[in-house]
């Protein structure tokens, strides 16, 4: 036989969906918030962004290379990494502070512990709190939003959040609020844009509606519970861009939908308490990192039970 | 049926029955066959013949007294040639006799319809035919037939759901043989008495299904049960759950839940024989793929080289990547076109250069897709890492032993890991491992089983 066959254990054919196709759809999914975000805070935001992008890639291939891992750079998770590490920095933020957030994204968070899939948290998430810590004044210098005209000047260098804890009334009218021309980091304001985002992910079934609606739903009706305005605890901070695009994340969110609608819960908990009663005026991150502990132990519980399986 | 059941989980895979309006050639007999001894689930047969010898077709050239093997005939008539070892496609060894086809085919003075009165005969005449389960995983039937609570099984479930992509020999052996199918259930319906039957068929076969209603129309104790065209339909597990709404609880048989699955080429086979005598010797085939220049449903000897029923169908279109023997979500890869058609083969797929992509493994991204994939709701993702950790106990919660490898899992996998390997590596090293336990324990050491 001259012909050579090919063998490999079945099943002979595979679904068209690969991990580059994932992360290619949640780029797709985050590109209105992008877009919204140079309308609003300018080219800066822009430029800011695809800087976070090519940092993280750069950053990725370049350990790779050095541990002679096998590349992954166009799996793309890297510039997903990126680009949410962004969306969670002010505008004005200097470009080598957020080349450091990278840093701790891609090298601490992801490559340190194994890579893709291996690490114990969101890598943007833990990037944007050491910035935050590292960095309080830069990181909490929100500039004022350049559609947002006149008028705002009393709430210079504020986010709806900061106004609505220390001045004690909400700030902003909803619809400013819901088409984020309004202070926060570049990529959390604009609501219409993230949720939409998210409807197409929905479809796209890279991922459930259970963490997001459940995150959002649980911060709500907490808020209404504890006597703060839902509406406005919704659409202010990073509360949709961290349901929809960062408690998501498959690697450090459980598997099962039990487990997931766990870690929402946990999710909205968390954030509500912080927001309201701690001394940081955000919550998002830190609730979303907690729970991403929890997430291996939540995998544990909430496994699922094998179709006629016996108890061990 | 029950309808409160959830339904099981499970992929949608596009079916490419190209060859269902195929209506099926018989092949001419081949010059060589190769026929292999091992061609059941169980102890390979002893050879019963000796080079130079001349044989007939239907007659026994493979047998043994183990309950659990199933004789072996010629499929043709002529001359011994060798007797030859072969490396199967899954890697076990077997002897296979090799035969010289004569241009004159006579059969056996054996072939004649056995007479069948009771249940005890029933059985030694199932077994006489040489049946297993066609539907791919060789099972002896007479085995199955003859359970250890013969009172308990209510239903006879025939499978004809047909699930794989590409296959449809069990679809035309309903267009083409419904008496038999209608005979040999109501065989085993009588014989093994049990008191009803359901034909599982999947809604991607309307007129099989119409076919199937309008032969037991008259028959109450017979139900065509419609299912949603869903892989893997078709696996036991699966089909008793989705019909019965029935459990098939972990290390226990289909019966010890009342039920028995038949494949329904099995069963027109049987009726076949009980009619004619002529064991199993011929199998229909499907043939298909893209390198393949005549898609075909074909009937064909068995031990046929694929070699010769590919230059049957025309040859080769193209270059020849991979040639799958079976389905393309369970089947073997075959190494050499050599290979010959055995008593289970439902179908040989020919693919060429685009159909086969050389899949390079990645990290899993934990999204859990493999989990949602799973008809019986395992985890293969926590088998793949308990496997990589080799964390036997790990392995064990996984229940990885109840996986049949339906390849769900792997064919939606984005980091295209080889889940469905890594259970059947994992399951292979958990049955090690309890064979060693046993045997420290000053049990006897494990047999020689060749579970698949």
């Amino acid at each position: 036989m001259e012909q050579r066959l090919i063998i490999s254990s079945s099943p002979h054919f595979r679904a068209k969906t690969a991990t580059r196709n994932i992360m290619l759809d949640v780029l797709i999914a985050l590109t209105p918030a992008l877009i919204a975000a140079t309308v609003i805070f300018g080219l800066r935001a822009l430029l800011l962004s695809l800087f976070c992008v090519a940092s993280c890639m750069l950053l990725e291939y370049v350990y790779r290379l050095v541990t002679k891992q096998s590349k992954t750079l166009f799996d793309f998770s890297a510039a997903v990494t990126g680009l949410l590490l962004a969306f969670n920095l002010p505008v004005t933020l200097p470009f080598w502070m957020a080349f450091i957030g990278c840093i701790t994204a891609i090298i601490v968070v992801k490559q340190l512990f194994g890579g893709l899939g291996k690490n114990f948290a969101n890598p943007a998430i833990v990037g944007r709190i050491v910035l935050l810590i590292s960095f309080a004044g830069p990181m909490t210098n929100w500039a004022i939003p350049a559609l947002a005209g006149t008028g705002t000047d009393a709430l210079s260098g504020a986010t709806p959040l900061v106004a609505g804890v220390t001045a004690g009334a909400a700030s902003y009218p909803y619809m400013s609020m819901f088409l984020g021309v309004i202070g926060g980091s570049l990529g959390e304001t604009c609501t219409l844009a993230l949720l939409l985002g998210c409807v197409y992910l929905f479809i796209r079934k890279i991922i459930t509606p259970t963490i997001p609606l459940i995150f959002m739903g649980t911060v709500m009706l907490a808020s209404l519970a504890l006597g703060a305005d839902p509406l406005h605890q919704l659409l202010s901070g990073g509360l949709v861009l961290g349901a929809a695009f960062m408690a998501t994340d498959y690697t450090t969110s459980p598997t099962t939908e039990r487990g997931k609608a766990i870690f929402a819960l946990g999710c909205g908990l968390i954030t509500v308490a912080i927001r309201l009663y701690a001394g940081y005026p955000e919550g998002v991150s830190f609730a979303i990192l907690i729970m991403n502990i929890v997430s291996p132990h939540l995998d544990r519980l909430c496994g699922l039970k094998a179709l006629g399986g016996a108890k061990p | 049926m029950n309808m409160r059941k959830k339904p099981l989980r499970g992929l949608f895979v596009s079916h490419r029955k190209h060859t269902r309006d195929m209506p099926t050639e018989m092949m001419p007999v081949p010059k060589t066959v190769s026929i292999i001894m091992s061609q059941h689930m169980g102890p390979p047969c002893d050879v019963l013949v000796k080079k130079g010898e001349t044989v007939k077709a239907g007659q026994v050239i493979g047998g043994g007294d183990a309950y659990f093997s199933t004789p072996v005939h010629a499929s043709v008539s002529g001359t011994v040639l060798k007797i030859d070892e072969i490396i199967m496609p899954n890697g076990d060894r077997s002897r296979a006799v090799i035969m010289e086809a004569d241009p004159e085919q006579v059969f056996h003075e054996s072939c004649k319809p056995p007479a069948v009165h009771d249940k005890a005969g029933f059985l030694e005449a199932v077994r006489a035919s040489g049946l297993v389960g066609l539907g791919g995983a060789g099972f002896p039937t007479h085995v199955k037939l003859n359970p250890p609570n013969p009172g308990q099984v209510d239903t006879l479930l025939i499978n004809a759901a047909e699930c794989e992509p590409y296959i449809t020999s069990d679809y035309r052996t309903m267009m083409e043989e419904p008496e038999d199918v209608l005979a040999g259930i109501k065989a085993i319906m009588k014989y093994i008495e049990i008191p009803r039957c359901v034909i599982g068929i999947e809604d991607n076969k309307p007129e099989a299904m119409q076919a199937m209603a309008e032969l037991f129309r008259n028959d109450d104790s017979v139900n065509v049960c419609k299912l949603k065209s869903k892989y893997p339909q078709g696996a036991e597990k699966v089909l008793i759950y989705e019909t019965t709404g029935r459990i098939v609880p972990e290390g226990k048989l289909p019966a010890d839940v009342g039920v028995i699955v038949v494949n329904v080429t099995t069963a027109a086979a049987l009726a076949a024989y009980l009619r004619t005598g002529v064991p199993l010797i011929n199998k229909r085939v499907t043939v298909d793929g893209g390198a393949v220049t005549r898609k075909k449903n074909l009937l064909v000897s068995i031990g046929t080289p694929i070699s010769a029923v590919l230059e049957y169908c025309g040859g080769a279109k193209g270059e020849l990547k991979k040639v799958v023997y079976g389905g393309p979500m369970m089947g073997l890869a075959v190494y050499d076109l050599a290979y010959p058609v055995v008593k289970n083969c439902n179908s040989l797929l020919f693919f060429g250069p685009d159909e086969v992509k050389n899949y390079e493994e990645t990290a899993c991204i934990r999204c859990g897709r493999c989990a949602w994939a799973c008809p019986i709701n395992l985890m293969p993702l926590k088998i793949d890492d308990a496997f990589d950790r080799e964390d036997m106990d790990g392995l064990r919660a996984t229940k990885v032993s109840l996986c049949f490898e339906c390849g769900c899992c792997a064919y939606v996998c984005p980091a295209r890991r080889d889940l469905t390997h890594t259970n059947r590596l994992s399951k292979a090293r958990l049955k090690a491992a309890d064979a060693k336990e046993n045997a420290k324990e000053g049990g006897k050491p494990d047999g020689t089983e060749t579970d698949h």
